[in-house]
């Protein structure tokens, strides 16, 4: 499989690269090109114009920026997952990046890429929906704040408008007190989520005060697990609350995966996920 | 047409390259290393595997262009010497290939998971494979030869 024709442009800096964007109407950026290549090579994609983006170092980064820790969007898969400062305060992360596909993949792929994708069954947008995280956008007139909750607008649909691309995540520091976890159920090794579940939880006396649930590949983007979350805030137990996990989900049927068999898996993996949460 | 400089097994190449030519194509067709192989070009079966700066890539899923200023290792430049890798020789020595067709991604794999340091136990070296398919189904002697090069039981 060969992708349609394209022209390339390597850009030299992401001010370069948001020009080079605007050159032209159906062009796309490409980092790692671990989801961008092989739609192109289906044709599904056919832009005219590829901005190379990979070769921005500077991009590549995790920082730490005071209550929360900053990523550059080019930052690899396995540069995230291996980054000391995630490892030691928003563990979600790294662990979730070294999930993502098989080695080669995360030699590659990189978290503002997956993240921008949009793809409902990915694994990083979920997290960044329970950890509420910010997303940092830019564009000719400067940069905007998009937080996780308007981020994810529809089946491979973002809020990073045409002209703009996404060039850092800052995730939360999680103190003592937060327990988390992401549980994924995959029919091969390297495969796409069937459903994922990642939970971030706040502990009190050995128990749940509070959780934030995000759901991945149960409807067109990943979603809060709204009326479990609220029941658990509540006081309700937790086998009870995570039997409302699945509620206002509208999962696909796919070879994966009937819609029923995902219900069933979102309510299963959840129940899991809050329990590691509790204890991690 | 791009111009591009790849330096492939330690031997620099000058091409004027499409840019939608994939790694794996460029390396078959303009640079004739045929042990590269393409199984499932579409990224999940790893046959395509190459070495890019010293990590496992697969080659289908990367373009040409991208790797221009690049080093790449494919299994023609394993050897030195006419001595065999020690992964490539450990593959031997367990009968760890059967049809062949995955070996040479199977051993590039092999060799930037034990670089890499993560080969650390025989089920490390099983997750770290996950992106290499075996359609004979030979794993088991796969993982032999991989952890007798890293020495883990």
């Amino acid at each position: 499989m060969i992708p349609a024709g394209f022209d390339y442009e390597v850009a030299d800096s992401p001010a370069h690269a948001l020009e080079l964007l605007g050159s032209s109407a159906d062009a796309k950026l490409l980092a790692g090109g671990h989801s961008l290549l092989p739609a192109m090579k289906l044709r599904v994609a056919r832009p005219s114009l590829l901005v190379d983006i990979g070769r921005l170092a500077e991009s590549s980064y995790v920082r730490d920026a005071g209550v929360q820790v900053a990523i550059g969007a080019l930052t690899r898969h396995k540069d995230v997952r291996d980054a000391p400062l995630l490892r030691e305060h928003c563990p979600i992360v790294s662990f979730t990046a070294g999930e993502i596909g098989d080695p080669q993949v995360r030699h590659r792929g990189t978290i503002g890429g997956s993240i921008a994708h949009g793809d409902p069954a990915s694994d990083l947008p979920s997290v960044m929906l329970a950890l509420d995280a910010e997303l940092v956008v830019r564009g000719s007139e400067g940069e905007r704040i998009v937080p996780a909750r308007e981020f994810f607008t529809g089946v491979f649909q973002t809020a990073v408008g045409a002209g703009e691309m996404l060039v850092e995540i800052r995730v939360p520091k999680l103190g003592a007190s937060t327990g988390w976890s992401y549980v994924k159920m995959t029919r091969r090794a390297q495969d796409w989520a069937t459903v994922a579940v990642a939970a971030i939880v706040e502990r009190s006396n050995g128990s749940i005060e509070r959780a934030a649930i995000a759901l991945t590949n149960m409807g067109g983007t990943t979603l809060r697990a709204t009326a479990a979350e609220e029941a658990i805030a509540s006081g309700t137990p937790i086998d009870e609350a995570a039997a409302l996990i699945p509620e206002g989900t509208e999962p696909p049927s796919d070879y994966a995966a009937s819609a029923e068999f995902r219900l069933h898996l979102a309510e299963v993996l959840g129940k899991r996920a809050l329990a590691e949460a509790l204890e991690r | 047409m791009r111009h591009v400089a790849l330096t492939v097994n330690g031997e620099r190449h000058e091409l004027d390259l499409e840019p939608r030519a994939l790694l794996v194509y460029v390396l078959r067709e303009r640079l004739g290393l045929v042990g590269t192989t393409v199984g499932c070009d579409t990224s999940a079966c790893g046959a395509c595997t190459v070495l890019v700066n010293g990590e496992a890539v697969k080659s289908c899923t990367m373009l040409g262009v991208q790797a221009d200023e690049m080093e790449i290792t494919t299994i023609e430049g394993l050897a030195s010497n006419g001595d065999l890798h020690p992964v490539q020789q450990a593959f031997h020595d367990h009968h760890a290939l059967q049809c062949g067709f995955c070996t040479p991604g199977m051993v590039l794999a092999s060799v930037s998971l034990i670089e890499s340091g993560e080969a650390t136990s025989e089920n490390a070296i099983r997750i770290g494979l996950e992106g290499n398919l075996c359609r004979c189904t030979g794993y088991h002697n796969i993982v032999k030869a991989v952890q007798a090069v890293a020495g883990v039981s």
